[in-house]
């Protein structure tokens, strides 16, 4: 028998393994086609869209204020945050200053909106890697936090709290206290749960060294917030652009030296004890006074003048049913939402509907990087790599 | 505070160095209008140029101005770390002419690109994979321009005979309504 040579060489195989849309470590509807040789991953290509629901093309139909629940509802475990951009950048248009109340209870609920996603970015993080106790812990904690949510808006999680103009209710008498007992005992919950991962030698070997993002990577592929300092590029833009009344506070942004998954655990738990501290400080700076601007053409008048007074129930019908009218102008406002750079860019055309709403969610530069941070990792490691990212559909796909 | 290269020296910088055909600035945003054959070496010279160095892309965006001789406007939002400075770079084009891709400039430019392909119909040349991203598989349409209805063309729905998801031409049982709260004598 004559032997071929073909038949003697070892032909390279590449598998090919279809990873979601329905799988408990893909935070969603993520669909990976995953290129493998073995169990190490040549490519991933993420195919998104599946939570599409056209967020973009339905806010140009609404007006200013029916569009502000959508901003809810793109990340949905960091729901102020985006209410708070959305405000800021009608704000931008309008040329309007809010009052100072209102200010501090924005960046009070922005802070609590960061708590809300960091733990459950880290909960879920080591859910995924194997630890099954700090999830169980951070949605405890997470409940209290809500629960703040509730009190003021009565949702427990799409609040449509923060409006242009202010915030929509004054916060409850009470809740102060109880947001203050709430944040000093929240420093022991961090203790604990760190106590299980942070040295844990499981979740070392897991997370060191798995997706290493060099600082020029990081750029090239426009991350931001905790990716972005992950890498070591000290960039916040609380600090750098300080919006409402960020040039106040006092804190740090907590920096990586390896770009790992790792560093960025940290960073993240770091963030939520700098969370504690801004929101600590806020209590004591907290003022009385009104919570919306007085201009009843940016914001509703009170109930109670608008039982009494004629001009407020005017005010109060052309505000809920033709909107906020925006002269011609167009932003791009950004806030650091809690997974990055969240931006809403803004063109208004002199009606009460928004021309065109662009939003810029941080998750989808991530996710674009999924391919390069987890080439070369084994198939388990796509996973640690997808819980770092911190991905939320519900912005990626809008 | 929030800084800009507002200054007149910067100006100057940036009308020698880039090819651009309107300066604005609004609300303190720096916007560039540059004409779609100079896309790519403007954004090169912000990106590279000592005195810009605008390194991050943090948004692209398109537009639809569907009365205008160019239909379409492409929106570049850059960000200077280094600078703590941000600049609006816009290109206007019909629907016919393509755009040069900037993902050999900008790494994150890859989906913006392929979102704005899928939602406008522009096409980029030199585009690595240049395929829809956001939208259905096998979605036929441009959903974002503003001739295409809210309500889109077809409807989708499990058919229990055929045991498979069926795709039919959209019948809404009442017409969507589209209120518009001009006055009567303004319209």
């Amino acid at each position: 028998m004559l032997l071929k040579k073909k038949a003697l060489t070892k032909q390279l195989r590449v598998f090919t393994l279809n990873f979601g849309p329905q799988h408990p470590a893909a935070h969603g509807v993520l669909r990976l086609v995953l290129e493998l040789d073995g169990e190490v991953v040549l490519r991933a290509d993420p195919h998104i869209g599946l939570l599409h629901r056209g967020t973009e093309k339905l806010i140009e139909y609404k007006t200013y204020l029916q569009a502000l629940p959508y901003f809810d509802r793109l990340d949905y475990i960091s729901m102020m945050c985006q209410e708070q951009t959305y405000s800021l950048a009608i704000e931008n248009l309008l040329k309007i200053k809010i009052p100072r109340r209102a200010q501090i209870i924005r960046t009070l609920f922005a802070e609590i909106t960061r708590l809300l996603n960091h733990l459950l970015a880290v909960g879920c993080h080591a859910m995924d890697v194997g630890a099954m106790t700090p999830f169980l812990w951070a949605f405890e904690e997470r409940e209290k936090l809500m629960e703040f949510y509730e009190r003021t808006s009565g949702a427990r999680m799409h609040a449509a709290y923060i409006r242009p103009g202010g915030v929509s209710l004054d916060i409850p008498i009470g809740l102060l206290d109880d947001l203050y007992l709430f944040i000093n005992q929240f420093g022991l919950r961090l203790d604990e749960m760190e106590e299980l991962l942070t040295y844990s030698r499981i979740w070392k070997e897991r997370l060191v060294n798995i997706g290493i993002v060099s600082m020029n990577q990081s750029i090239i592929w426009g991350f931001s917030g905790v990716m972005l300092r992950g890498s070591g590029i000290p960039w916040d833009l609380r600090k750098s652009q300080p919006y409402e009344v960020y040039s106040e506070l006092e804190f740090d942004i907590p920096v990586g030296t390896n770009g790992d998954c790792y560093d960025r655990y940290l960073i993240r738990i770091e963030e939520m004890r700098q969370s504690l501290r801004i929101i600590n400080q806020l209590i004591n700076k907290i003022n009385v006074g009104s919570i919306k601007s007085n201009n009843f053409k940016i914001s509703p008048p009170s109930r109670k003048e608008m039982k009494t007074s004629m001009e407020a129930l005017i005010h109060h019908f052309k505000y809920y049913s033709e909107g906020i009218t925006i002269p011609s102008g167009e932003t791009y406002t950004c806030t650091e939402a809690p997974k990055g750079e969240f931006g809403v860019y803004l063109i208004s055309n002199q009606t009460n509907k928004p021309y065109r709403c662009k939003i810029k969610a941080p998750g989808f530069n991530h996710l674009q990087a999924l391919n390069e941070m987890s080439k070369g990792h084994m198939i388990a490691d796509i996973v640690t790599v997808i819980g770092t990212q911190d991905i939320v559909f519900g912005e990626i796909d809008r | 505070m929030k800084k800009n290269l507002v200054n007149l020296r910067k100006y100057d910088i940036i009308n020698q160095t880039i090819p651009i055909m309107y300066y604005i600035e609004k609300n303190s945003d720096i916007i560039l209008v540059v004409s779609y054959y100079n896309l790519f070496f403007s954004l090169y010279c912000l990106k590279n140029h000592i005195t810009f160095r605008y390194t991050i892309l943090s948004n692209l965006s398109g537009i639809d101005l569907q009365m205008n001789k160019y239909r379409f406007g492409v929106v570049y939002d850059l960000l200077s770390i280094k600078f703590n400075s941000r600049i609006r770079v816009k290109v206007f084009i019909n629907e016919v002419t393509p755009l040069e891709s900037v993902v050999d400039l900008y790494s994150s430019a890859n989906w913006w690109e392929r979102e704005i392909w899928d939602f406008f119909g522009i096409y980029f040349i030199k585009h690595p994979d240049l395929r829809r991203i956001l939208t259905d598989y096998g979605f036929e349409g441009y959903p974002m321009r503003k001739d295409f209805p809210l309500s889109g063309y077809v409807e989708l729905r499990y058919d229990i005979i055929k045991k498979r998801i069926v795709i039919e031409p959209l019948e809404l049982s009442q017409e969507y309504r589209h209120f518009t709260f001009d006055a009567p004598w303004e319209q």
